[in-house]
């Protein structure tokens, strides 16, 4: 009952109206689903598993894809220069982008949101202090801050622990450099709800200052949320693939798209540009389907992100 | 006025000073350097007898205070790889990337400020709706791509460009080569440059079409066209004017950023700079160089946000100069 309730309410709204009219936003949230599904369901609809080392032959490496000449039925887009079935392998390290970037993200507005939360409600030295770091942290590019501390995790670790811990230090360092552009949309937001009645009227009742940040002032703020999340999400997964190029991110054993483009980087130079470019279309499309989707987002529910 | 200068350094000084203690956390976790110093072949009495001497043993904000005396005296240690002090062999580089980073920026402004004023003027031309469409694609695509595309395309496919170092290059004073002034060297820098902008690019052309676009609503602009001035003068006196001043502090921010992407520029060209340097001496883990680049780097970061606030806080008459980041975001 409540359910078609909603999807009824979902179907009227006119956010519904707005995204049925354009067809840029359309396209790009079906193939951002093709991805989703694809990706998450690759154990089933890949043809190989890149993981299972016994099924891989160094015989078949650096097989053009099926169309081109000297390619093989057997392997759709070609292979890599390990001789992994590419077109499995791309769907294996979307998965790996794709839950990195969403985990990162996750992570980033659990952090953005309460510090935000927190420095928008409170005010006053908290929040000097906390936007005086947030300042702080974006004037360094996220991606400088995540190279350097991967670098030395790597020195630390030795190469070998940090390539099993590699999915776990993305996330950390993504989510964390992160931050301060959830904190500051959230303070924004929450620092224009503080001044309305409604949050009088329930401090007056004497509820705890949790109670009404989580519950009353949150809610309201969920719209420009809504519309960085889509954003940072293909930001981190750019994030994460050129830490993957730099070596720094996934093994070639368990590669991510970002990996899987530095792997076949140098083979380009011997011909086999399929290794390379074809993941980096694969991750071009996604990150531009999220952008796209991200800017239509932003039309339509047209917080005032971008104006301080 | 005063107040805010004394603030912004303040904030500069304090920054670096957490730049420093990281460094030398990383200094004092990452590697021995009495292993690195004597090898393996010293008994574990005279280590720790070294150790003692080296002052290896001592309280870690004693040790810190020597590190921060002997850096500011710009001692940074011994490259363990190159043998050489490690603030000499990054500065070595700096001319490399420093030329990357002004080639890429010569782009950005020549390119971005033309179209974005361009699609604000016109929104309904098709050109700016071309570029619109080009700069969200362009916004897509990560920097290692666009180098690695073009690549393929210039270097592998057609061979009309070279895929990898400087080219040649020649010594402009004192220890500063440039690759400017050869042709062999500007043709090396095309093909990075090309990459290092192409993530900026069409960031600006957006920032310069929406700042122009909001500028051409305001009041003053429509009086500057009641009063029957010509278009050309309203446009690029009157409204570019002020179009400039976000995309200035913008600008500032994004150097640090646009050195930041040199690393990965370096790495696909292996272009002889600071950034390449670096991941080479991760892969050594080659301590002081490592620590050298941070507070390089560091210091870039540091001067050019602080400039770029100094700067707009002197040029923009309206800033709130008693509490420069008070306001709401």
């Amino acid at each position: 009952m409540t359910t078609g309730t909603k999807l009824q309410r979902l179907l009227d709204s006119a956010f519904y109206h707005d995204f049925r009219r354009d067809k840029v936003a359309i396209a790009s949230f079906i193939i951002l689903c093709i991805y989703v599904v694809a990706c998450y369901t690759a154990p089933l609809i890949a043809p190989y598993n890149p993981y299972d080392p016994t099924i891989i032959d160094i015989m078949d490496s650096e097989i053009p894809p099926a169309w081109l000449d000297g390619g093989d039925s057997r392997f759709l887009l070609g292979t890599d220069a390990q001789g992994r079935d590419l077109f499995s392998t791309i769907l294996y390290g979307t998965r790996i982008s794709l839950t990195i970037g969403i985990c990162a993200v996750v992570l980033q507005a659990f952090l953005g949101i309460s510090l935000g939360l927190i420095s928008g409600y409170f005010g006053g030295r908290v929040d000097n202090f906390l936007m005086r770091l947030a300042d702080i942290q974006l004037s360094f590019s996220t991606l400088m801050v995540a190279i350097i501390v991967l670098a030395v995790f790597q020195a630390l670790f030795g190469t070998e622990l940090y390539e099993r811990l590699a999915i776990l230090m993305l996330i950390l360092v993504i989510g964390i450099a992160e931050w301060p552009q959830y904190a500051r949309t959230v303070r924004a937001s929450v620092l224009a709800e503080k001044k309305k009645e409604y949050v009088d009227a329930v401090r007056v009742i004497g509820l705890r200052p949790m109670r009404i940040m989580f519950r009353h002032i949150l809610p309201n703020t969920l719209s420009p949320i809504l519309v960085i999340s889509t954003v940072q999400v293909a930001n981190a997964i750019v994030s994460e693939a050129a830490l993957s190029f730099l070596g720094l991110g996934m093994p070639v054993t368990q590669p991510s798209l970002g990996s899987l483009i530095n792997s076949g980087f140098e083979f380009i130079f011997s011909g086999s540009w399929w290794i390379t470019i074809i993941p980096g279309v694969v991750l071009i499309l996604l990150v531009l389907v999220m952008n796209l989707l991200g800017d239509f987002l932003r039309d339509v529910l047209n917080p005032k992100l971008y104006k301080n | 006025m005063f107040a805010f200068f004394v603030r912004r350094f303040a904030q500069a000084a304090l920054v670096m000073f957490i730049i420093s203690i990281l460094a030398f956390s990383i200094q004092d976790n990452l590697g021995d350097p009495l292993r690195e110093m004597v090898g393996q072949s010293v008994s574990e009495a005279e280590r720790q007898e070294l150790r003692g001497k080296m002052g290896l043993n001592d309280p870690f904000f004693v040790q810190y205070w020597r590190f921060l005396k002997k850096a500011v005296q710009g001692d940074l240690g011994t490259s363990y790889f190159f043998k050489r002090p490690a603030l000499d062999v990054i500065l070595d580089k700096l001319p490399a990337t420093l030329e990357l980073v002004f080639g890429a920026s010569l782009i950005i402004i020549f390119f971005s400020v033309p179209i974005g004023v361009f699609a604000a003027i016109q929104p309904k031309h098709w050109f700016s709706k071309f570029a619109m469409a080009v700069s969200t694609v362009g916004i897509s695509v990560p920097v290692f791509l666009t180098a690695i595309m073009s690549i393929y395309i210039f270097s592998v496919e057609l061979g009309w460009l070279p895929s990898f170092g400087r080219g040649d290059t020649v010594h402009v004073f004192g220890s500063w080569t440039t690759g400017f002034l050869t042709r062999d060297g500007l043709l090396h820098l095309i093909l990075p440059c090309i990459s290092l902008s192409s993530i900026m690019l069409p960031l600006f052309i957006r920032l310069i079409r929406a700042e122009m676009m909001e500028v051409l609503e305001s009041e003053y602009v429509k009086f500057a066209w009641a009063k029957g001035l010509a278009p050309r003068r309203v446009w690029f006196v009157h409204a570019l004017k002020n179009t400039l001043l976000p995309v200035i502090t913008v600008g500032g921010v994004q150097i640090g950023t646009l050195i930041a992407f040199t690393i990965l520029t370096e790495t696909v060209f292996q272009w002889p700079g600071m950034g390449f340097l670096f991941l080479e001496a991760v892969n050594r883990v080659d301590t002081p160089l490592i620590i050298a680049y941070l507070i390089v780097v560091g210091l870039i970061f540091v001067v050019t946000n602080t400039v770029v606030d100094l700067v707009y806080g002197l040029v923009n008459p309206t800033v709130k100069l008693a509490r420069p980041h008070g306001g709401d975001g």
